[in-house]
């Protein structure tokens, strides 16, 4: 499987390099556009001293790490939003007939490094804000787990996003709201939101464990909300659980793939 | 080889009030023996590419079972892949920005094809297809015909026990025609490797297959040898003339 994707993920990136201007442009394209993210922040903190009872340091930890998250996951498989594209076009059918996962090919289809300027971009936010936060190593290990476990809920969302389109070809942009509508979301301390919409996110589509919960740990601060303190120590749980329905939503998919016409 | 027991697939079209249910293909039963050319006929919407899809594992059949190089394609789809090789003459495997050899190198590691195995067929097919020309150029710039060589080589650098070709001489030239039939029959003649073919191209059926079966409306409306199908009509009658029948029912 690791094998098989680095394969197709090498020979796509090859066939990118046919038209290198395109793929420098996107990159620092990329870079430029979600670097205009923190531009946004700042402008806030101009008018304002804290931001859901966060600082400036805090709020950039929180989007930094959600930032990583989502674009490591969008790297390695957000290429499976594009299946209803592949079940039109009847090029999903070529991927059945080879001796490869249809998901391995999915993910790796055209892989390209355009999205390195979004990781990039989320990584200088992580590398400026966390000096500043002078965190205990007490503290510190649960970073490299929640940026972890931020991408595993990242790519299972895609994934059921891909799922779905099994059933609605026609209507990819609905998986969106969840994935591009996540990172949005996760960018800001939840305490800004509203406490039925934290909830939501906290026990159904769970991203509030993307890095809300996790940094509560790491800034040591008490849940606005007042939800549980363990739920701090839940995000593997959640990514696990999340990840293992959208495999079987997946394979379910696959299931009742129908193809199309000729 | 290849073993159909009653098979159907229906599929729902329409939303909420308008939904009904579409019969692809239903109770289809037949079997090819390897080593056997098999001409696959019917009319656009008859269920050929459905039966194609379900031989290939690419869809699931509602009803019935199915057997390819002993295999049940839905649940062994990955393993069955490694057996048979498929062409779909209206889309390509290889990749389109990348040389054609790099699409047959891709081949080679996604189908664990041994390296000393590999050269000696791609040298072969090489010969056979006169694919040395354009083996450095991106698929993107080949024309039908060379795509098409392409698309074949890169079905068979495994050597697959079945070969299943979804109209694999649409569009194609006189020449470029002729010279894919020869190399099918090539094919199955001296590498006796089991060839199921669908086609709207008659001339296809006449030179290569031995046996034809014809499906409307989902069933089988003949499963014979090509002078069988000749039989049935007046013997002044051309080919045209007999399928035109068959399919009008």
């Amino acid at each position: 499987m690791v094998r098989t994707y680095l394969l197709l993920a090498w020979t796509w990136l090859r066939a990118s390099a046919q038209y290198p201007g395109p793929l420098i442009m996107m990159v620092i394209g990329s870079f430029i556009v979600s670097g205009l993210d923190v531009a946004a922040i700042w402008v806030i903190f101009e008018h304002v001293g804290s931001l859901g009872g966060f600082d400036l340091a805090e709020v950039m930890f929180l989007y930094g790490a959600a930032g990583l998250s989502f674009a490591l996951s969008d790297i390695l498989f957000g290429n499976v939003e594009r299946l209803s594209q592949h079940i039109k076009a009847g090029t999903f059918d070529t991927m059945l007939i080879r001796p490869a996962g249809a998901f391995v090919q999915m993910a790796t289809d055209r892989f390209s490094v355009q999205r390195l300027g979004r990781l990039a971009q989320a990584a200088v936010v992580l590398a400026i804000a966390l000096p500043q936060l002078g965190l205990p190593a007490g503290r510190a290990w649960m970073i490299p787990v929640m940026i972890l476990c931020g991408t595993v809920i990242f790519a299972s969302i895609f994934t059921l996003g891909g799922a779905m389109q099994f059933l609605l070809t026609d209507a990819p942009e609905v998986a969106n709201a969840f994935t591009y509508g996540g990172s949005a979301l996760t960018q800001y301390p939840l305490s800004v939101y509203g406490n039925e919409l934290v909830k939501g996110v906290t026990f159904i589509v769970p991203l509030a464990f993307v890095n809300w919960q996790p940094a509560l740990f790491v800034l040591d601060r008490p849940d606005p909300l007042g939800l549980p303190y363990w739920l701090r120590f839940a995000a593997p749980l959640a990514a696990v659980v999340l990840s293992v329905a959208a495999a079987l939503a997946w394979r379910a998919g696959i299931r009742r793939y129908r193809s199309t016409g000729s | 080889m290849i073993e159909l027991n009653r098979v159907g697939r229906s599929f729902t079209v329409g939303r909420r009030k308008a939904r009904k249910t579409v019969h692809a293909v239903r109770d289809l039963s037949f079997t090819v023996e390897a080593g056997e050319f098999v001409g696959y006929l019917g009319p656009n919407g008859a269920g050929k590419s459905t039966t194609i899809k379900m031989l290939t594992g690419i869809l699931a059949p509602t009803s019935g079972r199915i057997q390819v190089a002993g295999l049940d394609p839905t649940r062994r789809r990955m393993a069955l892949a490694r057996r048979i090789g498929v062409v779909f003459g209206q889309r390509t495997t290889l990749w389109w920005d990348l040389p054609l050899k790099d699409s047959f190198e891709l081949v080679r590691h996604l189908y664990k094809v041994d390296q000393i195995d590999f050269r000696r067929r791609l040298a072969e097919l090489t010969e056979l297809l006169g694919l040395a020309e354009f083996m450095s150029t991106p698929v993107r710039q080949l024309s039908l015909g060379q795509r098409m060589r392409g698309d074949i080589t890169a079905a068979l650098l495994h050597d697959p026990a079945v070969l299943v070709l979804d109209e694999p001489t649409i569009g194609l030239d006189v020449v470029s025609k002729a010279a894919m039939r020869e190399f099918l029959r090539h094919l199955n003649a001296d590498r006796g490797t089991t060839v199921l073919l669908t086609t709207h191209d008659l001339g296809d059926i006449e030179k290569l297959c031995r046996r034809v079966m014809v499906i409307d409306h989902g069933h089988l409306a003949f499963d014979g040898t090509l002078d069988d199908l000749r039989a049935t009509a007046p013997d002044e009658e051309s080919m045209e003339g007999v399928v035109t029948r068959l399919y009008s029912g």
